[in-house]
């Protein structure tokens, strides 16, 4: 099973691009898509409507959504192999831009939008210094000067990102991530790592444990169907 | 060296296949894309601009010098052969105009330290009210955000195609744009409702329903009837100049302009 996943900040375009992806691949692969959100998600069952696809969201609630990813996705990777996908698709809000959701294994992208403000993708630090492909939207927008100044700061943040651009509603020139993402190696689930540095803390992953799935971890853990009461605490 | 390109047929609104085997474009031409609103004037610029590869909503394919162009030359805009004049009167920059130009120089590879200074003059003979190095780009109005881009594309993108949407909107001095960028080896692309830009190109493209529906070059007639209107286009200008300057429009103006 090929991984790819989307960060970025609310209203770039994230699920535009996923639907771009999800067309141009249903054809050949089997897609199974999950959503980690804050508070509120709505994509799951866009997606499973119009798409038909296997989705799933899980809300990270008082984890922050990093934390979260960290718990369900050795759950999540299972549920999606399990139903036989090709290729999983996790959309995360990534909102505190202190840690990333990428793995050492598959895709990871970051989608920004042209009309974001110029010192955005310094803002960012993690989640656009450790993606692999950075994917510039809304490029109907702006002036293609304005566009070439955007990405010159990204190039300066991360100098061997893969860059491109395109007005994800229409998806305009994708072919190149069409490609990276073909090209992509499936992933083995045994040695999923996270790829960045978890902040300073008192639970595992916080303390810097970058195993994934709830097993390997105690403190305050979160499995991905669980309860609320559940997932606060689980002691040695 | 950039001597010609191709555009390959796309689909229309209708997913209808383009009525054309190939339109090809050498340096030196000057084309203009005329059509109604809504009829993918902007879109096939676009898909030059993007060096489309079959994936764009059209389902193009352009060719340089006859061949597929290198996935470099699509993405990294240092080595881009295309500077685009967008409709945009917006920049959302949170940058000095000195700062803008200065990473834009950065961003195509130009070492020139006079770049900048060279840019902000020439946008200065587009534009009624001048433009300062450190006026914040967010700040300036919709016609000095064009006449900056404008030089910035000429200078800046300094790119052997160029294309311009729609450069006769926001009040900025056309007449003054049309002599810098004419007579030049690049190819030029105008998509335009302006008869008198329309009229002055060598070859014509009519847009209709997503598509190319025709192609013309400028006949004889055409060239004498161009002309005339920018000579009435001249005399337009004047008229508004005087109007916009405050003064009031006196018979001796009118009679002088328009005897």
């Amino acid at each position: 099973m090929k991984l790819v996943i989307i960060a970025g900040p609310p209203s770039t375009g994230k699920t535009s691009l996923t639907k771009q992806l999800i067309k141009h691949f249903q054809a050949e692969m089997k897609i199974a898509y999950l959503k980690i959100d804050v508070v509120k998600a709505f994509e799951d069952i866009e997606l499973r409507k119009e798409f038909n696809i296997l989705t799933k969201k899980v809300y990270s609630g008082d984890l922050c959504p990093d934390h979260t990813e960290v718990m369900v996705m050795g759950d999540a990777i299972e549920w999606a192999e399990n139903n036989q996908a090709d290729l999983f698709i996790v959309e995360s809000a990534g909102l505190c831009l202190r840690c990333s959701p990428y793995l050492n294994q598959g895709l990871g992208i970051i989608v920004l939008s042209a009309i974001a403000g110029i010192h955005t993708p310094e803002k960012m630090g993690a989640m656009v210094s450790l993606a692999d492909i950075a994917v510039v939207t809304k490029i109907d927008l702006v002036s293609q000067a304005e566009r070439e100044v955007l990405i010159q700061k990204i190039k300066e943040v991360h100098p061997r990102i893969v860059l491109m651009e395109t007005n994800a509603l229409q998806g305009t020139s994708l072919q190149r991530l069409y490609t990276l993402i073909e090209k992509s190696a499936e992933i083995d689930k045994e040695t999923l790592l996270l790829k960045g540095n978890p902040p300073l803390g008192v639970c595992t992953i916080c303390v810097g444990k970058k195993e994934i799935g709830w097993k390997h971890h105690f403190g305050v853990v979160k499995k991905l169907d669980s309860l609320a009461a559940e997932y606060l605490y689980r002691g040695e | 060296m950039i001597k010609e390109i191709t555009i390959l047929p796309g689909k229309d609104k209708n997913e209808n296949k383009e009525n054309f085997d190939n339109i090809t474009l050498k340096a030196g031409e000057t084309i203009s894309i005329v059509g109604p609103t809504g009829s993918g004037k902007t879109a096939f610029i676009t898909d030059i601009e993007l060096l489309a590869q079959g994936d764009t909503s059209t389902g193009r394919y352009l060719l340089i010098n006859g061949e597929k162009p290198s996935e470099e030359v699509r993405y990294d805009p240092s080595q881009k052969p295309i500077a685009m004049i967008t409709q945009n009167t917006k920049c959302f920059a949170d940058l000095s105009v000195e700062e803008f130009l200065f990473i834009h120089a950065r961003a195509r590879k130009i070492n020139s330290k006079k770049i900048v200074a060279e840019t902000l003059f020439l946008a200065n003979k587009f534009t009624g009210e001048k433009i300062a190095l450190q006026n914040k780009v967010t700040l300036l109005s919709g016609g000095q955000t064009r006449s900056l881009l404008i030089a910035d594309a000429l200078l800046i993108g300094a790119a052997p195609i160029i294309l311009l949407d729609e450069i006769e909107n926001a009040g900025i001095f056309k007449q003054e744009v049309l002599e810098i960028i004419k007579s030049s080896s690049k190819i030029i692309i105008f998509v335009t409702h302006d008869p008198v830009i329309a009229l002055l190109t060598k070859k014509r493209l009519i847009m209709g329903n997503g598509a190319v529906r025709k192609v013309l070059c400028q006949n004889e007639s055409e060239s004498g009837a161009a002309q005339n209107l920018l000579e009435f286009d001249q005399k337009m200008g004047v008229i508004r100049e005087n109007l916009r300057a405050g003064f009031e429009i006196t018979q001796e103006l009118v009679s002088a302009n328009f005897a």
